[in-house]
């Protein structure tokens, strides 16, 4: 039961993950691509992240994989802000 | 009946292949080290599906992280060099031939050498798993590959930390003072990131360090990471290398090396082998290597970041301070 319900949210999360891909390669500019892939990749790796800290056999696992999903969510989230800076910066727009 | 794991395995070969031959290809420099990384995560993926946790975690954290990081840094300066904003892989001053002659056949000697190798192995045999297993109580340790590494083959280890001392070396002799490309402007949102990292990192690379002893991890891994917090020092400005510092930076990078020997030379003393290390003490001599050995990663991997030495130019010589 316990097995059924985290592959159905590994599932999940990788559904957001190939949605996040096909936005990458589908959508016109760089900051539609990169709002479908840090949005998409921060659901799917936080279902993902569930799904595999409920097979974990121990707590300690299941703090670590807490702490990955963490970093992840915050440095992914910090480099989708770079990127789109940088590409303000280089258009010659505005400062925020 | 097919393991469906094979499927991906083989997608997974597949793919390594194609990102090889696309980083070889492709003209522009900057999507070139986009392929590269990606190359080195999918190469450390493919280890862990080799059951080689160690060599995948320093492949992502050295051969992909930190190289990554060197090569972008390379490219800023080039860019700043060249003046554009794309830099093509056409050298501006051409490579005489014979350069890339010599560099054709020292390429060809190293493929050569290792077709020899892997068709000279014997396969399908049982390999040294046995070997190393029964030897394992006398390693002081109690993870296999921290055992091979620190002990068994401690002569390898060491050459692989004198080869970083020799690159560090060689870089300081040919690139002093200041940078003339100017430090990338990151904002605010970056700031924050690198004070809530730069803690974590510390705890996770003492940490992979710590555990090498028991489980996949050690000072190669540790100390890549923790020459990330150098690169984050480095970047956000919060560090900058002064010509004062160059002692204890010296000091740092023969560190590791140092106290290797030294340990090595001091058990050869007692009437043994070098590297056979007392066995009441051997876990004890190992931590103690590794930890120094770390620490020396550590630094020599940020100052290739840093990649020039910081000397005391004359003022009006400055062009940032």
């Amino acid at each position: 039961m316990l097995e059924l319900f985290a592959a159905t949210l590994i599932t999940l999360g990788t559904v957001f993950f190939i949605a996040g891909t096909v936005g990458l390669l589908r959508f016109p500019d760089i900051y539609c691509r990169l709002h479908a892939l840090t949005k998409a990749d921060g659901l799917g790796l936080a279902l993902v992240a569930l799904g595999v800290a409920l097979l974990a056999a121990t707590p300690g696992a299941a703090l670590r994989i807490a702490l990955i999903w963490f970093f992840i969510a915050v440095s992914s989230a910090t480099c989708g802000h770079l990127i789109a800076r940088h590409a303000r910066l280089a258009e010659g727009g505005r400062h925020d | 009946m097919t393991d469906p794991l094979v499927i991906f395995d083989l997608l997974l070969a597949l793919a390594i292949v194609a990102l090889a031959v696309a980083a070889l290809s492709v003209r522009d420099l900057y999507a070139m080290i986009v392929v590269f990384v990606i190359f080195g995560l999918l190469s450390a993926l493919a280890w862990v599906r080799l059951s080689a946790p160690d060599v995948a975690l320093a492949e992502a954290a050295i051969g992909t992280g930190v190289t990554g990081a060197l090569l972008l840094k390379t490219l800023h300066h080039l860019r700043f060099a060249s003046g554009q904003r794309s830099v093509s892989m056409t050298p501006t001053i051409p490579v005489p031939t014979g350069v890339m002659l010599a560099n054709a056949a020292f390429c060809g000697l190293i493929t050569l050498g290792l077709a020899v190798a892997f068709l000279g192995a014997p396969s399908a045999g049982p390999g040294f798993d046995t070997l190393v297993a029964e030897s394992m109580p006398a390693s002081g340790v109690d993870h296999p590959v921290t055992g091979v590494l620190l002990n068994f083959r401690a002569y390898d280890t060491l050459m692989e930390v004198v080869v970083l001392l020799a690159a560090v070396v060689a870089v300081w002799q040919i690139e002093r003072g200041l940078s003339d490309a100017p430090a990338p402007e990151m904002g605010e949102v970056w700031q924050g990131f690198a004070r809530l990292a730069l803690p974590a990192i510390v705890v996770v690379g003492t940490y992979l360090l710590w555990v090498g002893a028991e489980a996949p991890g050690g000072a190669f891994q540790g100390g890549a990471v923790l020459a990330a917090v150098g690169l984050l020092l480095l970047l956000t400005r919060a560090y900058v290398p002064q010509p004062h510092h160059r002692g204890i930076a010296r000091g740092a990078f023969v560190l590791g090396t140092g106290v290797f020997a030294l340990v090595a030379l001091l058990v050869a003393g007692g009437g043994r082998v070098a590297f056979e290390y007392p066995l009441d003490h051997a876990k004890t001599l190992i931590l103690l290597i590794e930890g120094m050995v770390t620490i020396s990663i550590a630094v020599t991997l940020a100052a290739l970041f840093h990649g020039r030495e910081p000397v005391a130019l004359r003022m009006e010589d400055r062009h940032d301070t």
